[in-house]
Protein backbone atom coordinates (compact mmCIF):
# COMPACT_ATOMS: atom_id res chain seq x y z
CA UNK A 1 0.00 0.00 0.00
CA UNK A 2 1.14 3.78 -0.66
CA UNK A 3 0.95 6.76 1.49
CA UNK A 4 2.98 9.61 -0.27
CA UNK A 5 3.32 13.36 0.35
CA UNK A 6 3.72 14.81 -3.42
CA UNK A 7 5.26 18.00 -2.86
CA UNK A 8 3.97 21.11 -5.48
CA UNK A 9 5.44 20.81 -8.83
CA UNK A 10 5.72 17.10 -8.39
CA UNK A 11 4.70 14.29 -10.60
CA UNK A 12 3.18 10.93 -8.93
CA UNK A 13 2.88 7.04 -10.75
CA UNK A 14 1.42 4.33 -9.14
CA UNK A 15 -0.52 1.48 -9.85
CA UNK A 16 -4.25 1.00 -8.23
CA UNK A 17 -5.39 -2.62 -8.33
CA UNK A 18 -9.36 -3.62 -9.19
CA UNK A 19 -10.91 -2.92 -5.78
CA UNK A 20 -8.67 -0.85 -4.20
CA UNK A 21 -9.17 2.78 -3.11
CA UNK A 22 -7.23 5.66 -4.51
CA UNK A 23 -7.61 8.89 -2.00
CA UNK A 24 -5.78 12.05 -3.04
CA UNK A 25 -6.04 14.66 0.30
CA UNK A 26 -5.86 18.43 -0.55
CA UNK A 27 -3.72 19.27 2.29
CA UNK A 28 -3.65 22.78 2.51
CA UNK A 29 -6.82 23.33 0.06
CA UNK A 30 -7.30 25.07 -3.59
CA UNK A 31 -4.74 22.80 -5.17
CA UNK A 32 -5.38 21.39 -8.53
CA UNK A 33 -4.42 17.78 -8.85
CA UNK A 34 -4.25 17.10 -12.35
CA UNK A 35 -4.63 13.35 -13.05
CA UNK A 36 -4.80 10.78 -16.07
CA UNK A 37 -5.87 7.10 -15.66
CA UNK A 38 -4.67 4.18 -17.98
CA UNK A 39 -5.58 0.67 -18.00
CA UNK A 40 -2.45 -0.83 -16.46
CA UNK A 41 -2.39 -4.22 -18.39
CA UNK A 42 -2.95 -1.60 -21.75
CA UNK A 43 -2.01 1.64 -21.61
CA UNK A 44 -3.41 2.57 -24.92
CA UNK A 45 -6.58 2.57 -23.21
CA UNK A 46 -7.12 5.49 -20.61
CA UNK A 47 -9.58 7.76 -19.45
CA UNK A 48 -11.38 9.70 -21.54
CA UNK A 49 -13.15 13.06 -20.44
CA UNK A 50 -15.57 13.40 -23.81
CA UNK A 51 -16.63 9.59 -22.68
CA UNK A 52 -17.34 10.43 -19.44
CA UNK A 53 -19.07 13.74 -19.43
CA UNK A 54 -20.87 12.36 -22.39
CA UNK A 55 -21.84 9.16 -20.29
CA UNK A 56 -22.98 11.16 -17.36
CA UNK A 57 -24.35 14.08 -18.98
CA UNK A 58 -22.34 16.40 -16.77
CA UNK A 59 -19.07 18.42 -17.18
CA UNK A 60 -18.19 18.01 -13.12
CA UNK A 61 -17.14 14.83 -11.28
CA UNK A 62 -18.46 14.29 -7.68
CA UNK A 63 -19.31 11.13 -5.57
CA UNK A 64 -21.16 8.78 -8.25
CA UNK A 65 -19.18 9.55 -11.06
CA UNK A 66 -17.78 6.58 -13.47
CA UNK A 67 -14.73 7.71 -15.45
CA UNK A 68 -14.73 5.94 -18.25
CA UNK A 69 -12.03 4.85 -21.06
CA UNK A 70 -11.54 6.03 -24.25
CA UNK A 71 -12.44 1.95 -25.55
CA UNK A 72 -16.21 3.20 -22.85
CA UNK A 73 -15.12 1.07 -20.08
CA UNK A 74 -15.60 2.08 -16.46
CA UNK A 75 -12.42 2.53 -15.20
CA UNK A 76 -13.02 3.91 -11.04
CA UNK A 77 -16.21 5.22 -9.36
CA UNK A 78 -15.94 8.37 -7.42
CA UNK A 79 -17.06 6.91 -3.90
CA UNK A 80 -16.18 9.69 -1.26
CA UNK A 81 -15.77 13.10 -1.86
CA UNK A 82 -15.76 15.56 0.56
CA UNK A 83 -14.49 18.92 -2.22
CA UNK A 84 -17.92 18.59 -4.15
CA UNK A 85 -16.85 19.13 -7.79
CA UNK A 86 -13.98 18.30 -9.94
CA UNK A 87 -12.68 19.83 -13.25
CA UNK A 88 -12.93 17.69 -16.91
CA UNK A 89 -12.14 20.87 -19.28
CA UNK A 90 -9.65 22.53 -18.34
CA UNK A 91 -6.74 19.85 -19.42
CA UNK A 92 -2.89 20.65 -18.09
CA UNK A 93 -0.74 23.41 -17.84
CA UNK A 94 2.09 23.64 -20.53
CA UNK A 95 4.96 25.54 -21.60
CA UNK A 96 3.38 26.56 -24.94
CA UNK A 97 0.05 26.73 -23.48
CA UNK A 98 1.29 29.09 -20.95
CA UNK A 99 2.57 31.51 -23.90
CA UNK A 100 -0.84 31.90 -25.18
CA UNK A 101 -2.38 32.20 -21.90
CA UNK A 102 -0.17 34.59 -20.37
CA UNK A 103 2.93 36.13 -21.97
CA UNK A 104 5.56 34.82 -24.52
CA UNK A 105 8.20 34.68 -21.52
CA UNK A 106 6.03 32.07 -19.41
CA UNK A 107 7.32 29.87 -21.27
CA UNK A 108 10.25 28.77 -19.05
CA UNK A 109 7.73 28.44 -15.58
CA UNK A 110 7.05 25.08 -14.70
CA UNK A 111 3.98 23.38 -15.96
CA UNK A 112 2.13 19.69 -15.61
CA UNK A 113 2.71 18.77 -19.01
CA UNK A 114 6.20 19.39 -18.10
CA UNK A 115 5.59 17.00 -15.28
CA UNK A 116 4.15 14.45 -17.09
CA UNK A 117 6.11 14.03 -19.50
CA UNK A 118 9.24 13.78 -17.13
CA UNK A 119 7.16 11.15 -15.07
CA UNK A 120 6.94 8.84 -18.50
CA UNK A 121 10.34 8.96 -19.16
CA UNK A 122 11.60 7.98 -16.09
CA UNK A 123 8.85 5.57 -15.46
CA UNK A 124 8.66 3.83 -19.14
CA UNK A 125 5.54 2.22 -19.78
CA UNK A 126 6.24 2.60 -23.45
CA UNK A 127 4.01 6.29 -22.70
CA UNK A 128 5.03 9.26 -24.87
CA UNK A 129 3.23 12.41 -25.37
CA UNK A 130 0.82 10.57 -28.08
CA UNK A 131 -0.53 9.15 -24.83
CA UNK A 132 -1.52 12.14 -22.82
CA UNK A 133 -5.28 12.70 -23.57
CA UNK A 134 -7.09 15.29 -21.43
CA UNK A 135 -7.01 15.35 -17.87
CA UNK A 136 -8.71 15.25 -14.76
CA UNK A 137 -8.20 18.00 -12.49
CA UNK A 138 -8.91 17.42 -8.90
CA UNK A 139 -9.90 19.92 -6.59
CA UNK A 140 -9.92 22.58 -9.24
CA UNK A 141 -12.89 24.69 -10.46
CA UNK A 142 -13.60 25.37 -13.56
CA UNK A 143 -17.48 26.76 -14.45
CA UNK A 144 -18.92 26.56 -17.34
CA UNK A 145 -22.63 29.12 -18.20
CA UNK A 146 -25.13 28.73 -19.94
CA UNK A 147 -24.55 31.06 -22.58
CA UNK A 148 -20.95 28.62 -23.09
CA UNK A 149 -18.41 31.13 -21.32
CA UNK A 150 -15.73 28.99 -19.54
CA UNK A 151 -13.61 30.37 -16.63
CA UNK A 152 -10.42 29.73 -13.86
CA UNK A 153 -12.63 30.36 -10.81
CA UNK A 154 -11.49 30.66 -7.36
CA UNK A 155 -11.25 27.15 -5.58
CA UNK A 156 -13.78 25.26 -3.28
CA UNK A 157 -11.98 23.23 -1.86
CA UNK A 158 -10.09 23.78 0.99
CA UNK A 159 -7.50 22.24 3.63
CA UNK A 160 -8.10 18.59 4.53
CA UNK A 161 -10.64 17.97 1.80
CA UNK A 162 -10.15 14.57 -0.23
CA UNK A 163 -11.55 12.51 -2.96
CA UNK A 164 -11.76 8.73 -3.00
CA UNK A 165 -12.28 6.07 -6.18
CA UNK A 166 -12.46 3.08 -6.16
CA UNK A 167 -10.91 0.95 -9.47
CA UNK A 168 -12.79 -0.95 -11.78
CA UNK A 169 -9.75 -2.66 -13.46
CA UNK A 170 -6.49 -2.53 -12.45
CA UNK A 171 -5.17 1.42 -13.40
CA UNK A 172 -1.37 3.27 -13.93
CA UNK A 173 -2.06 6.56 -12.24
CA UNK A 174 -0.43 9.64 -13.82
CA UNK A 175 -0.51 12.48 -11.49
CA UNK A 176 1.04 16.04 -11.59
CA UNK A 177 0.81 17.89 -8.26
CA UNK A 178 -0.02 21.31 -9.94
CA UNK A 179 2.69 23.87 -10.61
CA UNK A 180 0.65 26.76 -11.86
CA UNK A 181 1.54 30.27 -10.65
CA UNK A 182 -0.25 32.49 -13.05
CA UNK A 183 -4.32 31.63 -11.91
CA UNK A 184 -6.22 30.87 -9.37
CA UNK A 185 -6.44 27.13 -9.49
CA UNK A 186 -4.05 26.63 -6.89
CA UNK A 187 -5.16 30.13 -5.12
CA UNK A 188 -1.21 31.84 -6.73
CA UNK A 189 0.35 29.40 -4.12
CA UNK A 190 0.58 25.31 -5.18
CA UNK A 191 1.13 22.87 -2.16
CA UNK A 192 1.07 19.65 -1.79
CA UNK A 193 -1.25 17.19 -1.78
CA UNK A 194 -1.38 13.24 0.19
CA UNK A 195 -1.86 9.96 -2.13
CA UNK A 196 -2.98 6.80 -0.76
CA UNK A 197 -3.99 3.66 -1.60
CA UNK A 198 -5.14 1.30 0.01
CA UNK A 199 -7.73 -2.19 0.06
CA UNK A 200 -11.11 -1.45 0.42
CA UNK A 201 -12.36 -2.03 3.97
CA UNK B 1 -23.42 35.83 -35.98
CA UNK B 2 -21.99 37.65 -38.90
CA UNK B 3 -19.38 36.72 -41.78
CA UNK B 4 -15.86 37.98 -40.78
CA UNK B 5 -14.16 40.30 -43.22
CA UNK B 6 -12.19 38.11 -44.84
CA UNK B 7 -11.50 37.52 -48.69
CA UNK B 8 -11.22 34.82 -50.51
CA UNK B 9 -10.97 33.58 -54.16
CA UNK B 10 -13.02 31.45 -56.29
CA UNK B 11 -13.62 27.86 -55.48
CA UNK B 12 -10.64 25.69 -55.38
CA UNK B 13 -12.27 22.40 -55.35
CA UNK B 14 -15.61 21.57 -53.83
CA UNK B 15 -17.00 18.25 -52.33
CA UNK B 16 -20.36 16.39 -51.01
CA UNK B 17 -19.91 14.69 -47.53
CA UNK B 18 -22.79 12.19 -47.64
CA UNK B 19 -24.67 11.31 -44.63
CA UNK B 20 -23.08 9.05 -41.97
CA UNK B 21 -19.96 9.05 -44.27
CA UNK B 22 -16.13 10.18 -43.28
CA UNK B 23 -13.57 11.82 -44.88
CA UNK B 24 -9.81 12.92 -44.32
CA UNK B 25 -7.60 15.41 -46.18
CA UNK B 26 -4.86 18.06 -46.00
CA UNK B 27 -5.89 21.79 -46.16
CA UNK B 28 -2.73 23.81 -46.02
CA UNK B 29 -1.96 27.42 -44.47
CA UNK B 30 -4.03 30.10 -46.23
CA UNK B 31 -6.89 28.07 -47.62
CA UNK B 32 -10.19 28.31 -46.17
CA UNK B 33 -12.97 25.17 -45.88
CA UNK B 34 -16.25 25.73 -45.63
CA UNK B 35 -18.74 22.93 -44.00
CA UNK B 36 -22.31 23.86 -45.07
CA UNK B 37 -25.02 21.77 -43.79
CA UNK B 38 -27.43 20.18 -46.37
CA UNK B 39 -30.23 19.41 -43.78
CA UNK B 40 -31.62 20.41 -40.43
CA UNK B 41 -30.15 19.10 -37.16
CA UNK B 42 -26.52 18.63 -38.86
CA UNK B 43 -23.28 17.23 -36.64
CA UNK B 44 -19.71 17.13 -37.91
CA UNK B 45 -17.35 15.48 -35.57
CA UNK B 46 -14.14 16.74 -36.41
CA UNK B 47 -10.34 16.91 -35.58
CA UNK B 48 -7.29 18.55 -36.68
CA UNK B 49 -3.55 17.21 -36.79
CA UNK B 50 -0.22 19.24 -37.93
CA UNK B 51 0.55 17.73 -40.94
CA UNK B 52 4.29 18.53 -40.75
CA UNK B 53 4.28 16.33 -37.16
CA UNK B 54 1.05 14.99 -36.51
CA UNK B 55 1.72 14.78 -32.94
CA UNK B 56 0.59 18.61 -32.44
CA UNK B 57 -3.18 18.11 -32.69
CA UNK B 58 -5.64 20.24 -31.94
CA UNK B 59 -6.52 20.64 -27.77
CA UNK B 60 -9.62 20.96 -26.59
CA UNK B 61 -8.95 22.06 -23.00
CA UNK B 62 -5.95 25.08 -24.51
CA UNK B 63 -8.75 25.81 -27.50
CA UNK B 64 -11.39 26.76 -24.19
CA UNK B 65 -8.78 27.91 -21.49
CA UNK B 66 -7.41 30.41 -23.87
CA UNK B 67 -10.50 32.12 -25.49
CA UNK B 68 -12.25 31.46 -21.84
CA UNK B 69 -15.15 29.51 -23.52
CA UNK B 70 -17.24 26.39 -24.07
CA UNK B 71 -18.16 26.76 -27.53
CA UNK B 72 -16.75 27.96 -30.91
CA UNK B 73 -18.05 30.64 -33.29
CA UNK B 74 -16.41 33.49 -35.21
CA UNK B 75 -13.59 34.54 -34.04
CA UNK B 76 -12.58 31.18 -32.04
CA UNK B 77 -9.62 29.39 -33.35
CA UNK B 78 -8.45 25.84 -32.67
CA UNK B 79 -5.28 25.39 -30.90
CA UNK B 80 -2.84 22.79 -31.20
CA UNK B 81 -1.53 21.26 -27.66
CA UNK B 82 1.65 23.44 -28.48
CA UNK B 83 0.20 26.84 -28.34
CA UNK B 84 0.07 27.55 -32.23
CA UNK B 85 -3.59 27.86 -34.34
CA UNK B 86 -4.94 25.00 -36.35
CA UNK B 87 -7.23 26.69 -38.08
CA UNK B 88 -9.39 29.86 -36.98
CA UNK B 89 -13.20 30.21 -37.48
CA UNK B 90 -13.80 33.44 -40.22
CA UNK B 91 -17.55 32.72 -40.63
CA UNK B 92 -20.46 31.05 -39.47
CA UNK B 93 -24.27 31.73 -39.76
CA UNK B 94 -24.89 28.77 -37.22
CA UNK B 95 -23.89 30.81 -34.16
CA UNK B 96 -22.69 27.39 -31.68
CA UNK B 97 -20.49 24.56 -32.51
CA UNK B 98 -19.55 21.88 -29.84
CA UNK B 99 -16.08 21.41 -28.50
CA UNK B 100 -17.23 19.08 -25.43
CA UNK B 101 -19.36 15.91 -26.01
CA UNK B 102 -16.83 13.39 -28.05
CA UNK B 103 -17.76 11.15 -30.94
CA UNK B 104 -20.09 8.24 -30.15
CA UNK B 105 -18.99 4.90 -30.35
CA UNK B 106 -20.22 1.54 -31.78
CA UNK B 107 -22.42 0.44 -28.93
CA UNK B 108 -24.40 4.01 -28.36
CA UNK B 109 -24.86 3.84 -32.02
CA UNK B 110 -26.53 0.20 -31.64
CA UNK B 111 -28.48 0.50 -28.72
CA UNK B 112 -30.19 4.15 -30.69
CA UNK B 113 -30.82 3.04 -33.98
CA UNK B 114 -30.09 -0.47 -33.67
CA UNK B 115 -27.27 -2.58 -35.33
CA UNK B 116 -26.32 -2.86 -38.80
CA UNK B 117 -23.78 -4.68 -41.17
CA UNK B 118 -23.26 -4.33 -44.39
CA UNK B 119 -24.00 -7.96 -45.36
CA UNK B 120 -27.45 -7.09 -45.36
CA UNK B 121 -27.19 -2.79 -45.09
CA UNK B 122 -24.58 -2.36 -47.61
CA UNK B 123 -23.42 1.41 -47.56
CA UNK B 124 -26.22 1.97 -45.46
CA UNK B 125 -24.70 0.23 -42.54
CA UNK B 126 -24.42 2.43 -39.63
CA UNK B 127 -20.78 3.94 -38.71
CA UNK B 128 -19.89 5.17 -35.58
CA UNK B 129 -17.99 8.31 -34.91
CA UNK B 130 -15.10 6.57 -33.12
CA UNK B 131 -14.96 3.96 -35.93
CA UNK B 132 -14.45 6.60 -38.43
CA UNK B 133 -11.96 8.48 -36.87
CA UNK B 134 -10.08 5.36 -36.41
CA UNK B 135 -10.54 4.48 -39.75
CA UNK B 136 -9.40 7.90 -41.32
CA UNK B 137 -6.37 8.16 -38.59
CA UNK B 138 -4.97 4.75 -39.93
CA UNK B 139 -4.75 6.16 -43.16
CA UNK B 140 -1.95 8.45 -42.48
CA UNK B 141 -0.48 5.61 -39.70
CA UNK B 142 -1.90 6.83 -36.82
CA UNK B 143 -4.93 5.45 -34.26
CA UNK B 144 -6.32 5.15 -31.35
CA UNK B 145 -3.33 7.00 -29.27
CA UNK B 146 -3.73 10.01 -31.36
CA UNK B 147 -7.76 10.05 -30.76
CA UNK B 148 -7.95 13.44 -29.05
CA UNK B 149 -11.20 15.08 -28.16
CA UNK B 150 -12.95 16.52 -30.76
CA UNK B 151 -15.29 19.08 -32.19
CA UNK B 152 -18.92 18.34 -33.27
CA UNK B 153 -19.70 21.40 -35.42
CA UNK B 154 -23.51 22.41 -35.86
CA UNK B 155 -24.29 21.39 -32.59
CA UNK B 156 -25.30 23.18 -29.80
CA UNK B 157 -25.08 21.94 -26.10
CA UNK B 158 -25.90 24.32 -23.26
CA UNK B 159 -24.51 23.54 -19.68
CA UNK B 160 -26.63 24.59 -16.65
CA UNK B 161 -24.83 26.01 -13.50
CA UNK B 162 -25.05 22.67 -12.11
CA UNK B 163 -22.88 21.32 -14.74
CA UNK B 164 -25.81 18.92 -16.90
CA UNK B 165 -25.24 19.30 -20.18
CA UNK B 166 -28.28 19.75 -22.53
CA UNK B 167 -28.63 19.60 -26.67
CA UNK B 168 -30.33 21.90 -28.61
CA UNK B 169 -32.07 19.96 -30.80
CA UNK B 170 -32.96 21.11 -34.35
CA UNK B 171 -30.76 24.34 -33.74
CA UNK B 172 -28.69 23.90 -37.08
CA UNK B 173 -30.75 24.71 -40.17
CA UNK B 174 -29.94 23.50 -43.89
CA UNK B 175 -27.76 26.22 -45.55
CA UNK B 176 -26.17 27.50 -42.46
CA UNK B 177 -22.32 27.33 -42.82
CA UNK B 178 -19.01 27.44 -40.81
CA UNK B 179 -15.69 28.46 -42.44
CA UNK B 180 -12.30 27.58 -41.04
CA UNK B 181 -9.18 29.35 -42.48
CA UNK B 182 -5.81 27.35 -42.31
CA UNK B 183 -3.15 28.73 -40.18
CA UNK B 184 -1.24 25.40 -40.47
CA UNK B 185 -1.09 23.23 -43.12
CA UNK B 186 -3.60 20.54 -40.99
CA UNK B 187 -4.54 16.79 -41.70
CA UNK B 188 -8.41 17.17 -41.20
CA UNK B 189 -10.66 14.55 -40.32
CA UNK B 190 -14.90 14.60 -40.60
CA UNK B 191 -17.42 12.72 -39.84
CA UNK B 192 -20.67 13.85 -40.69
CA UNK B 193 -22.59 12.01 -38.40
CA UNK B 194 -24.88 11.97 -35.26
CA UNK B 195 -24.35 13.95 -32.47
CA UNK B 196 -23.86 11.72 -29.34
CA UNK B 197 -26.64 13.31 -27.49
CA UNK B 198 -28.82 13.61 -30.46
CA UNK B 199 -31.72 11.12 -29.16
CA UNK B 200 -33.68 11.74 -32.79
CA UNK B 201 -34.73 8.48 -34.14
CA UNK B 202 -34.42 6.75 -37.09
CA UNK B 203 -30.65 7.13 -37.63
CA UNK B 204 -30.79 9.88 -40.59
CA UNK B 205 -28.00 12.02 -39.88
CA UNK B 206 -27.41 15.25 -42.18
CA UNK B 207 -25.08 15.59 -45.33
CA UNK B 208 -22.44 18.49 -45.64
CA UNK B 209 -20.84 20.11 -48.20
CA UNK B 210 -17.60 21.27 -48.69
CA UNK B 211 -16.04 24.10 -50.27
CA UNK B 212 -12.16 25.20 -50.26
CA UNK B 213 -10.69 28.71 -51.02
CA UNK B 214 -7.53 30.66 -50.77
CA UNK B 215 -8.05 32.95 -48.07
CA UNK B 216 -6.42 36.40 -47.83
CA UNK B 217 -3.58 36.81 -45.69
CA UNK B 218 -4.27 37.42 -41.80
CA UNK B 219 -4.16 40.92 -41.14
CA UNK B 220 -3.03 42.65 -38.39
CA UNK B 221 -7.01 43.93 -37.11
CA UNK B 222 -8.10 40.56 -37.71
CA UNK B 223 -11.20 39.39 -35.89
CA UNK B 224 -9.53 36.12 -34.69
CA UNK B 225 -6.26 37.61 -33.74
CA UNK B 226 -7.91 40.45 -32.19
CA UNK B 227 -10.78 38.32 -30.13
CA UNK B 228 -8.58 38.31 -27.09
CA UNK B 229 -4.83 38.64 -26.09
CA UNK B 230 -4.47 35.36 -26.01
CA UNK B 231 -5.50 35.00 -29.64
CA UNK B 232 -2.59 37.98 -30.73
CA UNK B 233 -0.04 35.58 -29.18
CA UNK B 234 -0.80 32.32 -30.53
CA UNK B 235 -0.86 34.05 -33.66
CA UNK B 236 2.93 34.81 -32.71
CA UNK B 237 3.63 31.60 -32.30
CA UNK B 238 1.96 30.55 -35.32
CA UNK B 239 3.71 32.81 -37.67
CA UNK B 240 7.40 31.89 -36.30
CA UNK B 241 7.24 28.09 -37.51
CA UNK B 242 6.59 29.66 -40.76
CA UNK B 243 9.28 32.19 -40.69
Amino acid sequence: MNDTVVPAGEPWMGVVRRGQLLRIVDLEGNQAVDTLFYNADDTHEHYSAQNTIQSQGRIYLTTGSVLLSNRGQPMLRIQDDTCGRHDTLGGACSSESNTVRYALEKRYMHSCRDSFLLALARRGHGLTKRDLPSNINFFMNVPVTPEGGLRFADGISAAGRHVELVALMDTLVLISNCPQLNNPCNAYNPTPIRVITRESA
Amino acid sequence: MTAAPHVVTPLLWEEDLPGGSHWSGVLRRGVALRLIAQDDDANVAALFYSREQPLERYNMADTLKAQHTAHLTTGCVCYSDMGRILCSVVADTCGWHDPLCGLTDPDSIAARYGVTRFQEERNSRYVSGREAMLVELGKFGLGERDLVANINFFSKVVVDDGGHMRRDAGFARAGQHVELRFEMDTLVLLHAGPHPLDTATPYAPAGVRLEARRASPVAADDPCRMRCPENARGFVNTERLYL
